[in-house]
């Protein structure tokens, strides 16, 4: 009896999860679209910089992120990691949470006024199965003057 | 004081160095007693209660990194990096570190 009951809860947890996790993800996916097109004129750069005599003033700026997996992915995510090979999605889950991160930092940056963003780096880590954070930095710089934008 | 994760700073020079300084704080992960993150746990989605979170963390240890680095008469951070890693069941420690260096 107490089985029953177990698998209804589960059933329940798995539609709520499919029907309004696939839909959180998608508005989630539109609106990070959405934000990118209104940043895509600040370029994020990650190699190593040698030159900055074009900036004149250069702050650190941070985005960090917290995002958990819907109970339904999580539960198929636990079925093929019996039989090993790639769970598309985590790989989803990692993709959103590294845009959102790099989105808030933009956002951040723009504020102060920025320009372009130098060195970014990106960090993970796991909160206990619970989800992941993802935390985007870098440094932000303004143009010396407005002939280089 | 100023942060960069550049090793260069626009418009200024580097007169003195006075090596890494670091910060760090660990947190406890013990989200399990926290109803909303077992709910979003089922429909997906942010946790902003655990963004906040890691955020007040990481601005502690970054705070420790910059008292550090006045302790030595820096008045700037270069090259800063963060790194989160779990140190026993439970608990996660962000250090933030970076080389101290006075500009002028």
């Amino acid at each position: 009896m107490e089985l029953i009951i177990q698998l209804i809860f589960v059933a329940i947890g798995l539609t709520l999860g499919y029907v309004f996790g696939s839909k959180k993800e998608k508005e989630h996916y539109q609106n990070l679209l959405e934000r990118h097109r209104k940043l895509k004129h600040i370029p994020v750069r990650v190699e190593k910089i040698k030159d900055v005599s074009k900036y004149c003033d250069a702050q650190l700026f941070v985005g960090n992120v917290v995002i958990a997996n819907d109970y339904f992915k999580t539960f198929v995510a636990s079925i093929k990691g019996l039989f090993g090979g790639r769970l598309s999605s985590y790989e989803s889950l990692m993709d959103r949470s590294r845009r959102e991160a790099i989105l808030r930092l933009k956002e951040h940056a723009i504020q102060w006024g920025a320009n372009e963003v130098l060195e970014l780096r990106l960090e993970s880590s796991a909160l206990d199965a619970l989800g992941v954070e993802i935390l985007a930095y870098g440094t932000a710089v303004k143009y010396k003057n407005e002939i280089h934008s | 004081m100023i942060l960069t994760t550049i090793d260069l700073i626009p418009d200024k020079m580097i007169t003195e160095h006075f090596g890494i300084v670091t910060g760090s704080t660990v947190r406890s992960k013990n989200f399990a007693r926290d109803m909303f993150a077992g709910l979003k746990n089922i429909v997906g989605g942010e946790l902003k209660g655990y963004t906040e979170l890691m955020e007040e963390t990481r601005d502690e240890a970054m705070q420790r990194m910059i008292a550090q680095a006045k302790n030595l008469g820096a008045n700037a951070i270069i090259g800063i990096r963060f790194s989160t890693s779990d140190v026993a069941p439970g608990a996660a420690e962000v250090f933030a570190y970076g080389t101290a260096v006075k500009v002028s």
